[in-house]
């Protein structure tokens, strides 16, 4: 006896990857639903801001993330895009991470075509620039010395919805969807504090617990956190069976999971240290 | 005949009407309206303009309010009146707006400005006239409470910096992560295995990398002096080169440059988890016997120190960002927490000018702590009693940025 | 001199930047702003380094048949493809660049990030024991965190969600900041170190 909890102790690590991936593909291939509910969670503080907005307000989306946390920040790009199209807003899309443009650009373009809405005239993407931190602060200055043009290399003049626009003044808000540094951040520090411009985000769950803290200081107005701050946005915004409350399902499993794995491992190091033989 | 009166009807309107328009009057069949109902047309009131606050000069701000009575206009003009006297139009802006900045004024000079109405292409109202002086301010007004703060802080550092160079004797805790080095070191060479150095996945500009490297340069000088191989693999070419120096010197400093492997060092990729899979390579393949994981990095933290686990190699990790801290906790043996990765350098070199400006680290965060204290205390009283509701408002403000 | 000409630009540039922070008037102004601008520029031009090296050391370790040089004209064949098709179709939609980009590197940087999930189910196994009150307490809020995270924590019982988001707003909260605090003071400390040039370590051989 005292050997099977030593050896459960022990277990190979390649068995835990088995059963997780188990976890991970049975409610897929099963097609396993779990409603979405939403409490009172940050991602509905956000949805309500956006809600608040007067129509036609400009709100800058900032997709500051690559294809390796794409997972969990393109179903949110989706979902929020859709959201601002719906209430009328008119979106400039921007990214401080290199591969962030392209994701952005594919969110808004396939958006854009099946709300009826027009490149240039409801949304735009200005594509990536360098800098971080240092170039949202010029964009407080001007936003047209940064992007003269956008990510097509259409001229600044040549884009009906951006005349008028000169600075952060001319934004009523910033959602940065970020997977690291340069993120929401450096948005809060350099466009948030500096300018009084209101952000919210949408981050991977890893970095949610650190952006609380801004979101207690009101120096954030949301936060979509991991896959279920989209799930989340989608189920606010209507989309049934979006990609992010299809993934809840799995993820429900795969946390029962490892739950499991937590409490077997704690069962069997109390048994070891019971019979003397823990380490 | 019939048609005589219509035709009579029709030259006096052609004639009335060139008539009308020779005298430069409204369009033909106009004429009627604007006799009868010559719009009021809204005009600005309100008018002020003040020199731009937190600037660098040459910048005025201007606002109104428009009259709720009158016909609404089609645009409004922003009038100015320099010191030659004459007018100039610097904006037509969309009905509606109430504030307008001018960016093309000269520090010192008065300027007087009015807003008009138009109508119809032409001036249909005008506002009263408000004057300002542009100038430049020496100090962001909403920055003064951060400056105070900046300024206790490098006093408070800068002092036991020149407490730490007079000799006298500063105590730091001991630090088991740093501690730990040189039984690290010495491992890898009792196994004849490589030491591996992570220094995050962050450019030079980032502190937390600079912190890395400092601590490089001693664990070089350590496997120099052991004779084990180094490897650094970076996510930065910039972070590539400052390493290549850094062990560089580290060798030479151990008397051994002829060891020195400048390929040893080299740039994988910029991409996240590119770098992580070439690292992961890197372990998987080379099984060092002790693994440094000491910088900036992000959810590719886990990945990489499970995987030196995996091998069985010892691993200091050491990190500044919250988030990632649990990760090395949970699968180094050893974890530097924050601003123990940044006492690093002073810790390992005990340098007194180093270990100086640690004890004013440490005196820094207990002003921070006593701050944070009295703060707390005041706006929960504060509630109930007044007073000390202004000094958390106060202390509040203090360290907002504006 | 090696030294002197890097410590002045350090502390002439640190200086700067502090001041222009809190002095708008000129010339702190438009110094900071240049030095701004020149920031991105070096930013950008440190891309061509790195790519300059990636090919430098790949194609010596081909040329001197080094340890593991097959896998070296895989890297060099990518990233010459990439910049080829970028330079010649743009990153347009539907073209080959962006072809590639979505079908391949998208799905291979997705499939890392994924590793995640079994590397904390098996750090989890191994590393969370309820040794002491202290241990067991954070195992407690992990599980409620866990379960409030997603849906069948709400379906087990409706406090969880709202459990979920105090540990978070509170003592998550309090904790993240003590870091944030200590950390934010080490890079204060370390950031006067290097403006002044007590700190010279990270410029090499500068002890």
């Amino acid at each position: 006896m005292a050997d099977i909890f030593t050896k459960i102790g022990n277990l190979d690590r390649r068995i835990i990857f088995v059963l997780i991936a188990l976890s991970v593909i049975i409610p897929i291939l099963t097609d396993l639903i779990i409603p979405n509910i939403v409490g009172a969670e940050p991602s509905r503080d956000l949805f309500e801001f956006v809600d608040s907005l007067p129509p036609g307000s400009n709100v800058i989306i900032s997709f500051d993330y690559d294809p390796s946390t794409m997972p969990e920040l393109q179903p949110m790009a989706e979902a929020v895009v859709r959201h601002l199209f719906e209430k009328g807003h008119k979106i400039i899309g921007m990214a401080l991470w290199p591969q962030g443009a392209a994701l952005g650009q594919d969110a808004m373009s396939s958006l854009s075509d099946s709300l009826g809405k027009e490149q240039y005239q409801d949304w735009v993407n200005l594509g990536y620039k360098t800098g971080g931190g240092v170039m949202i602060v010029r964009l407080g200055t001007s936003m047209r010395a940064i992007f003269p043009t956008d990510r097509d290399n259409v001229p600044w003049s040549e884009i009906p919805m951006l005349q008028g626009i000169n600075n952060l003044d001319d934004i009523q808000l910033v959602i940065s969807l970020s997977a690291g540094d340069p993120g929401i951040i450096a948005w809060v520090m350099m466009a948030g504090d500096r300018y009084d411009i209101p952000i919210g985000g949408g981050c991977t769950a890893v970095s949610a617990p650190q952006l609380y803290t801004y979101l207690q200081t009101e120096q954030m107005v949301g936060l979509l956190g991991g896959l279920k701050g989209a799930a989340d946005y989608e189920t606010l915004v209507g989309i049934d069976n979006g990609q992010a409350i299809r993934g809840m399902s799995p993820q429900s499993v795969a946390h029962i999971a490892i739950m499991l794995f937590i409490i077997i491992g704690n069962v069997a190091y109390f048994m070891q240290k019971k019979r003397g033989g823990a380490r | 005949m019939n048609r005589l009166p219509a035709v009579i009807l029709l030259l006096l309107m052609l004639t009335a009407g060139a008539a009308m328009s020779q005298s430069g009057g409204p369009p033909p069949g106009d004429e009627i309206r604007s006799t009868a109902l010559a719009p009021v047309v809204s005009s600005a009131m309100e008018l002020e303009a003040v020199d731009t606050p937190d600037d660098a000069g040459g910048n005025v701000d201007i606002t109104w309010l428009m009259e709720a009575e009158g016909t609404v206009p089609d645009s409004l003009g922003v009038i100015r009146t320099g010191p030659s006297g004459e007018d100039e139009l610097l904006a037509v802006l969309p009905t509606g707006t109430l504030l307008y900045r001018d960016t093309t004024a000269l520090n010192g000079t008065t300027y007087s400005y009015s807003i008009v109405s138009y109508y119809r292409g032409e001036i249909a109202g005008a506002s009263g006239e408000v004057s300002a002086v542009p100038s430049a301010q020496w100090l962001y007004s909403g920055r003064v409470g951060m400056m105070i703060i900046l300024i206790i802080l490098m006093s408070i550092i800068l002092y036991y910096i020149e407490t730490g160079k007079r000799g006298k004797e500063l105590f730091i805790r001991e630090i088991a992560g740093l501690a730990a080095v040189d039984d690290a070191v010495g491992r890898a060479t009792e196994m004849g295995k490589p030491v591996l150095y992570i220094p995050g996945i962050m450019d030079m500009d980032d502190i937390q990398t600079i912190a890395s490297m400092v601590i490089l340069g001693r664990v070089a000088r350590k496997t120099a002096e052991y004779g084990s191989p180094l490897l650094v693999p970076t996510s930065r070419s910039v972070v590539m080169s400052v390493a290549q120096e850094v062990v560089k010197e580290g060798y030479i400093q151990a008397g051994r440059p002829d060891a020195y492997n400048k390929e040893s060092i080299n740039y994988l990729t910029d991409d996240q988890f590119g770098y992580a899979a070439g690292v992961d390579g890197i372990i998987v393949r080379e099984k060092p016997a002790a693994i440094f994981l000491l910088g900036t990095f992000y959810a590719e933290s886990l990945i990489l120190a499970e995987t030196g686990r995996s091998v069985g190699a010892i691993q200091i990790a050491g990190t500044a960002m919250p988030s990632q801290i649990p990760f090395f906790v949970a699968a180094c043996d050893y974890t530097l927490i924050g601003e123990e990765l940044f006492a690093a350098s002073a810790y390992l070199s005990r340098e007194p000018k180093l270990l100086g400006s640690l004890k004013g680290q440490d005196a820094a965060k207990l002003f921070f702590i006593v701050l944070i204290v009295v703060g707390v205390i005041a706006a929960t009283i504060g509630q109930f009693w007044p007073p000390l509701e202004s000094v958390a408002e106060f202390l509040r403000d203090l360290v907002t940025v504006n | 001199m090696r030294l002197i000409i890097p410590l002045a630009i350090t502390f002439t540039s640190g200086m700067i930047m502090i001041l222009n922070f809190f002095i708008p008037h000129q010339p702190f102004a438009l110094l900071g702003d240049n030095l701004q601008e020149w920031y991105m520029i070096v930013a950008s031009g440190a891309i061509f380094l790195g790519a300059a090296n990636l090919l430098h050391v790949h194609f010596r370790k081909i040329r001197l048949k080094l340890k593991n040089w097959k896998y070296s004209p895989v890297t060099i064949v990518g990233f010459l493809v990439m910049i080829i098709l970028g330079l010649f179709y743009g990153v347009t939609e539907n073209l080959p660049f962006d072809y590639l980009f979505m079908n391949m590197v998208a799905p291979m940087g997705a499939t890392m990030f994924s590793l995640l999930a079994f590397f904390v189910a098996s750090a989890a196994f191994r590393a969370f024991r309820a040794s002491n009150w202290r241990a067991t307490l954070l195992l407690t809020s992990a599980f409620l965190v866990m379960l409030g995270q997603v849906p069948i924590g709400a379906m087990i019982w409706d406090k969880i969600p709202l459990a979920k988001v105090w540990l978070m707003a509170i003592p998550n909260t309090a904790g993240q900041r003590a870091v944030m605090i200590g950390a934010a003071m080490g890079v204060v400390a370390t950031s006067l170190r290097m403006i002044f040039g007590i700190e010279r370590s990270y410029l090499g051989g500068a002890d």
